[in-house]
C-alpha cells in the first residue's frame, strides 16, 4: 500500500521511522522496568548516581548523547567492537545504531513512567499475597505487573513518541543515510536544506503529526481499557 | 508431646520506644489478643506470618518452627501456610471477588486439598457471597470486602488463620451480619484462629481464650 502521493524515499523515511522507534521501546523495555524497579524499591549505594546517569539524556545536549554513542558503540570502540566481534551486531551507520540512539533518548521518560507507577502500588497488596502462598515472583506476575501496566503502557507511548521525533543524537552517530538510517526527522531536515524541498517536507511533517496523534489517542484508549480493570 | 495445633510465640521487637516482649501459647480453637490500639497486637500478627523479623524470638506450630532467632531459622510468609485477615481487607483490586477468592488456591497445600479442605462452594456458602462472585472488589460494601477476605484466606488452606480486627472498619449492623459468620466458622472449620480486637463483646462471642495485652506485653488470661 504505497500512496503514490509519496515518493518511495519519503514513504522509505517513514517505513524506517516506525521500523527504528518501534525497535527502541521493545528492547529498552526489559532494562526499563529492571530500573524503575530499582529506583523505585532498592536500598543500594549510588542510586542517586544511577538516577542521575538515567537521566543525563534528558538534560545533555542530544549532539553529545549522540557523540558519546559514537565513542562507545562506534565500530571501532571498545563496546562497539565488542558487540561486532562476539555478536554479529553492528550499530555504526546502521538502522539498528539509530534504534540504540532512540532507546537511549527516551529512556529516561519510559524509567520515570514506570517508576512512578511502582511507587503507587500498595505494598500491603503484596504483603497479602505473600500470606496466601505466593512466592515473590508469582507475587510480581499476578499482583504488582497488573497494577503498574497502565505506567509501562504510558512509559512505552513517551519512548514511542520520543523516539519519532528523535534527530539530534540519531544524526550525530549513525549519520543522515536514506534507506538506512533516514528517519522521518531526518529526511524533513534535508529536505529544507535543498531549493524545492518544501513540498516534502511539508508532506512528511504531516504524516510525523498524524502518527504522533494516532499513537497518543491509541495509547489513551488502551490506558482506559486498562485503567477500568486495574482501578481500586 | 506437644499439643496438636499448639502455638507458641515468643517475641522481642522494639519500634522506636516501643517495645514488643511477650511469650504465650494458644490450643485449638479461637484465641482473642485483646487490648488497646497500639499495644502491639497487630505487630504480633505480622511476626506469626513472616511479615515482620523481630529482633529476638521463636514461633512453633503444631510442632513446626517458623521462626527461631537463637538458630537462625525464619520460614518465608509464602511457606508459612497462614491465613491473614487483614483489617483493610486488602482485596485485589484487578482481580473479580472469584478470583480474589481462588487466588491462594493455586498455592495452596495439596495434601490437604486432597483430605476434604474447603471448596469454593463450602467458603461461599459459609460466608454468603455467591451473589457477588463476578463483581470487582471497588463495587462491594465494606461488610462484603471483608467477607470475601475471610474466604480468601479460608480457600488457601492455611493451617491457621490470623484475624486483625475484621470487624473494626464495619459500622454496627454489618458487625451483627458478620459476627455470627465468624462464629459458623470457628464451630465448622478445624483451623485454629487467633483473633486480634479491642472490642470486648466481640471478643467475648467469638474467642475460647484471651489473652491480654498491654503496652507490647501480655497481661492477665481467661480461659472460657
Amino acid at each position: 500500500m504505497q500512496a503514490d502521493w509519496l515518493t518511495s524515499e519519503e514513504w522509505t523515511a517513514v517505513r524506517l521511522s516506525l521500523l527504528v522507534a518501534s525497535t527502541a521501546v521493545i528492547a529498552s523495555l526489559p532494562f526499563g522496568m529492571l530500573l524503575a524497579y530499582l529506583l523505585a524499591r532498592g536500598r543500594f549505594y549510588g542510586k542517586t548516581l544511577l538516577d542521575t546517569v538515567v537521566h543525563l539524556p534528558l538534560i545533555l545536549p542530544p549532539v553529545v548523547t549522540g557523540y558519546l554513542l559514537l565513542l562507545s558503540f562506534g565500530r571501532k570502540a571498545p563496546i562497539g567492537a565488542f558487540l561486532a566481534d562476539n555478536f554479529g551486531i553492528v550499530f555504526s551507520f546502521r538502522w539498528t545504531g539509530a534504534a540504540l540512539a532512540c532507546a537511549v533518548m527516551g529512556f529516561p521518560f519510559m524509567v520515570r513512567a514506570i517508576r512512578l507507577s511502582i511507587e503507587a502500588v500498595d505494598r500491603k497488596l503484596e504483603a497479602a499475597a505473600l500470606t496466601l502462598g505466593a512466592s515473590p515472583p508469582f507475587v510480581f506476575i499476578a499482583v504488582t505487573l497488573p497494577l503498574i501496566l497502565p505506567g509501562i503502557i504510558a512509559g512505552m507511548v513517551l519512548s514511542f513518541a520520543k523516539s519519532m521525533g528523535e534527530f539530534g543524537a540519531t544524526i550525530t552517530f549513525v549519520s543522515n543515510i536514506p534507506g538506512e538510517t533516514q528517519t522521518l526527522p531526518s529526511a524533513i531536515y534535508t529536505f529544507t536544506q535543498v531549493p524545492g524541498g518544501d513540498a516534502g517536507a511539508m508532506r512528511l511533517t504531516l504524516i510525523s503529526i498524524a502518527i504522533s496523534m494516532a499513537a497518543l489517542i491509541g495509547s489513551e484508549m488502551l490506558a482506559r481499557f486498562v485503567g477500568r480493570h486495574v482501578s481500586s | 508431646m506437644s499439643r496438636p495445633d499448639r502455638l507458641e510465640v515468643a517475641l522481642y521487637h522494639r519500634l522506636g520506644d516501643f517495645t514488643i516482649d511477650i511469650a504465650f501459647r494458644t490450643d485449638s480453637g479461637a484465641t482473642a489478643l485483646f487490648g488497646p490500639s497500639g499495644s502491639g497486637k497487630t505487630t504480633v500478627l505480622h511476626a506469626i506470618a513472616g511479615l515482620l523479623r523481630p529482633e529476638r524470638g521463636r514461633i512453633v506450630f503444631d510442632g513446626r518452627v517458623m521462626l527461631d532467632t537463637a538458630s537462625s531459622v525464619f520460614v518465608q510468609p509464602y511457606r508459612r501456610e497462614v491465613g491473614y485477615v487483614f483489617q483493610d481487607a486488602r482485596l485485589f483490586p484487578h482481580l473479580t471477588v472469584r478470583q480474589n477468592l481462588l487466588f491462594g488456591r493455586f498455592f495452596a497445600h495439596r495434601q490437604r486439598r486432597r483430605n476434604g479442605g474447603m471448596t469454593l462452594e463450602n467458603v461461599v456458602g459459609l460466608l454468603g457471597i455467591d451473589h457477588i462472585l463476578s463483581r470487582r472488589p471497588v463495587n462491594l460494601s465494606g461488610g462484603e470486602r471483608q467477607r470475601v477476605a475471610i474466604g480468601r484466606a479460608l480457600l488457601a488452606e492455611p493451617c491457621m488463620l490470623l484475624m486483625d480486627e475484621p470487624l473494626a472498619a464495619l459500622d454496627a449492623a454489618r458487625k451483627a451480619e458478620i459476627l455470627p459468620v465468624l462464629e459458623r466458622l470457628r464451630d465448622v472449620s478445624r483451623v485454629p484462629i487467633l483473633y486480634v480486637s479491642h472490642d470486648v463483646s466481640e471478643v467475648s462471642r467469638i474467642a475460647n481464650n484471651v489473652i491480654v495485652m498491654e503496652n507490647g506485653r501480655a497481661g492477665e488470661r481467661w480461659q472460657s
